[in-house]
């Protein structure tokens, strides 16, 4: 089928390779991929920090790119989050009833809801020989509600050892603007995550949200802690000895 | 009395706190002797906190800065503890710190944050087995949800109702808009008794009653433990909060594990019950479902050790004299923003608390620096509900969370909490917006919203970007950020970006395709 891929403002200028490799995998799967040029942000982190008037005018942009764009799929479970669910109050904050329609209309997958859910498919045919520990982030488990479908996709990429992580579910401290504005408290969590992480023996960890994962990632990588951070999608897009 | 009436918890603000965001300032000093609090306990409720902020550099903190560097991150992954030294602002008297300074001093307290740690794994535990044993939780949940709604869509009803059962049966209402009225009449009506047995709670705390009470040279006791009763029969008078008012029978509602609130109810000659206009239920049935939901979220325990409910005078059995004094501060206010009238839902669980990842980390004391209103989530949320956000420590307040939600799965009455904090979050900012020089967080914001708001634009900033991140980085790491940015690499590498954004990487490979074909 075709895919309209909506690749977060993050992930584009930051993180392309989670891009390429959600393209890479749909094809591989045998689906046709393409990438709406006008899209940018969905307005999430304006949303999040109280401009609301911006984050609104933001998701119309949104709306307006994607509006025949029929099935999109993300990568990014916040920002699936966003359009999903944050819109409507958008909307309704703004009192603009066109934008709750337009955003209603949308048809919006996180990837692996999209693999598992519409695809219908685990096994995705990767390999990735590591050890690898799973971080469920909290827009992806609470307000995405992604269940188990991450680690039903990991269990089935041959050569990966995958790890329990202990306390998973507790927030990683990241938190958008929080991580600036509180920064002791967001470093006090991300240092308990580290902890955690490196109790596993993973050498890399990955979830379905990049900014997490830089959040995480750049606490390990200051400790030159030895374990890497990767998006889900890489791992299931890799089919050799690394990603 | 309407409740939409007056400005309740109006208060006049302290110029020196006022929101300093432009200018980078602290909170000021001096607490105003009385504004809005608010009811409501997050957690244990203790206010147990140090006092003024300031000086507070923890071993391995970045030096001057008082906050974290790679030290403390070196420390706090291996486990380490440190201990910090704690000061009060120069002139000595306690401020109204900002949530982020006065969290900074409650993170550098190591005992303090490993019992934290250690009570949060605990309470989530009991809560965990607590709301996972009943099979109909989650409709529980929602009729308690539901039930509140009600409650608060016609509270002014309920509230005159409550009022003429009261009376009906032999007892008083009084209304208190302000924390200090509340006091007033408190202290008003046990004045005469020279001693007075209480049974403490967090509406008490909230109006500061034991304040009041010191002023006025009223001896108070403690009516729980084993002399609780022999103490409030010698005071004769007694002081409780209430968690709960049935509007058709007049009936104030209090759980309890200690009895204290029990001896105050069957063995005080005069009995002055104080609670928040909020907990108004209709009647009985509705009531019985938040019994149901509260013990479990509270403790985790399937029934309160002890329900205690009186309603009025009754000849011969109980106090002569009753009195229920009804506490706004701030209630009304909450009430008139459509958005966060669901803040009122609350019940007084503490659940919130229990599963917050912050508030884990930092305890009461940065919620509420006065240890007056609630902390914790909801505490969060219900402040700048009822004091406003044209102060600094109020303003900081819907800031204080990451949004993990890991709150509003677990409230009893589900309150949106990620969602009011947002909403809260846009007040703030709004509030802000009119200000003759734009905060720099606003230049900001503004800039990348139309930096956004076309696609090339947004390409040729993501081009610049990443030369300059590129330029600044060292090994594929960026190790240090300007402005406010630099919290950020404080303790956290920033991998340096790529030379090719995915779009432009996407063009190349269209145009690769297009010329094979
Ligand atoms: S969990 Fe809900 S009811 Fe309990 S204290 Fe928090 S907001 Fe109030």
């Amino acid at each position: 089928m075709r895919v309209a891929l909506f690749v977060a403002c993050v992930d584009d200028a930051m993180f392309p390779g989670t891009g390429r490799a959600v393209t890479s995998l749909l094809e591989r799967l045998g689906h046709e991929v393409v990438f709406p040029a006008g899209q940018t942000c969905c307005g999430q982190l304006h949303w999040t920090t109280g401009y609301r008037r911006e984050a609104a005018g933001l998701a119309r942009r949104f709306t307006g790119v994607f509006a025949d764009a029929g099935t999109i799929v993300t990568p990014s479970a916040s920002c699936a989050a966003a359009v999903r669910s944050s819109y409507r109050s958008m909307a309704r904050a703004a009192d603009d009833p066109d934008l709750e329609r337009a955003a209603a209309g949308l048809e919006v997958y996180e990837l692996t809801e999209f693999l598992v859910d519409v695809l219908g498919v685990t096994d995705v045919g990767a390999r990735f020989p590591h050890r690898v520990a799973y971080q469920p982030t909290c827009h992806a488990s609470r307000a995405l509600g992604v269940g188990d479908r991450p680690l039903r996709l990991l269990r089935a990429v041959k050569g990966l050892d995958l790890v329990e992580l202990p306390a998973a579910g507790e927030c990683c401290g990241f938190g958008g603007a929080f991580a600036v504005k509180n920064a002791d408290v967001s470093v006090a969590m991300v240092a308990d995550k580290v902890r955690h992480v490196r109790d596993t023996g993973a050498d890399v960890l990955c979830a379905l949200d990049n900014a997490c994962l830089a959040h995480i990632g750049g606490a390990l990588s200051r400790l030159r802690a030895g374990v890497r951070v990767a998006h889900l999608a890489e791992i299931l897009a890799s089919t050799g000895e690394g990603a | 009395m309407s409740l939409r009436e007056g400005e309740a918890g109006a208060h006049v603000p302290d110029p020196s706190e006022r929101d300093p965001d432009a200018s980078g300032g602290s909170g000021g000093s001096g607490a105003p002797a009385d504004s809005g609090g608010s009811a409501v306990p997050g957690g244990s409720g203790g206010s147990g906190g140090p006092g003024g902020p300031g000086g507070v550099v923890g071993p391995g903190s970045s030096a001057g800065s008082g906050g974290f560097g790679v030290g403390t991150l070196l420390r706090l992954v291996s486990g380490q503890q440190g201990s910090a030294a704690r000061g009060r602002g120069p002139d000595g008297k306690p401020a109204l710190p900002r949530f982020a300074e006065a969290a900074r001093e409650a993170l550098a307290d190591a005992g303090a944050r490993h019992d934290l740690a250690e009570s949060a794994g605990l309470a989530r535990d009991r809560l965990a087995a607590a709301t996972g044993e009943p099979s109909d939780w989650e409709e529980l949940r929602a009729a308690g949800a539901a039930i509140r709604d009600r409650a608060l869509l016609d509270l002014g009803a309920h509230l005159e109702a409550f009022e003429r059962a009261v009376t009906d049966a032999g007892g008083t209402v009084h209304w208190a808009r302000t924390a200090s009225d509340a006091r007033r009449i408190v202290a008003s009506l046990v004045r005469e008794g020279g001693e007075v047995a209480v049974a403490d709670g967090p509406v008490l705390r909230e109006v500061r009653l034991a304040d009041a009470l010191a002023e006025q040279g009223i001896s108070a006791c403690d009516a729980g433990g084993p002399e609780g009763r022999d103490r409030v029969r010698a005071a004769r008078v007694a002081v409780t909060g209430a968690d709960f008012l049935v509007a058709d029978s007049g009936t104030v509602v209090l759980l309890e594990a200690d009895g204290a609130a029990r001896a105050c109810l069957t063995l005080a000659e005069k009995l002055v019950c104080v609670a928040g206009m909020d907990r108004a239920v209709p009647d009985w049935t509705d009531l019985e479902v938040l019994l149901q939901l509260l013990p479990r979220a509270a403790g985790g325990q399937r029934l309160s050790p002890q329900v205690s409910a009186w309603t009025g005078v009754v000849p011969g059995d109980g106090p002569s004299e009753v009195h229920v004094v009804l506490v706004d501060n701030g209630r009304t206010r909450i009430l008139g923003d459509d958005v966060g009238r669901e803040a009122l839902r609350c019940i007084g669980c503490g659940a919130c608390s229990a599963v917050c990842p912050v508030y884990e980390r930092v305890g009461d004391h940065p919620y509420d620096p006065r240890g007056t209103g609630p902390s914790g989530p909801i505490g969060a949320v219900w402040t700048p509900l009822a004091r406003g956000v044209d102060r600094a420590q109020t303003a900081s307040l819907p800031f204080a969370s990451t949004l993990c939600g890991a709150c509003a799965e677990v409230c009893p009455v589900k309150i949106d909490i990620p969602g009011l904090l947002v909403h809260l979050r846009g007040e703030v900012v709004d509030a802000r917006r009119n200000r003759p020089v734009p905060t720099p967080e606003l230049a900001v914001m503004r800039g990348l919203a139309w930096t956004m708001a076309d696609a090339r634009r947004f390409e040729a900033a993501v081009g610049r970007g990443s030369r300059w991140a590129r330029l600044v980085a060292r090994g594929g790491r960026i190790r240090r950020l300007p402005g406010l940015l630099g919290r950020w690499t404080e303790a956290r590498d920033l991998a340096a970006p790529p030379a090719e954004s995915f779009r432009v990487w996407w063009r190349r490979r269209e145009a690769a395709r297009r010329r094979l074909r």
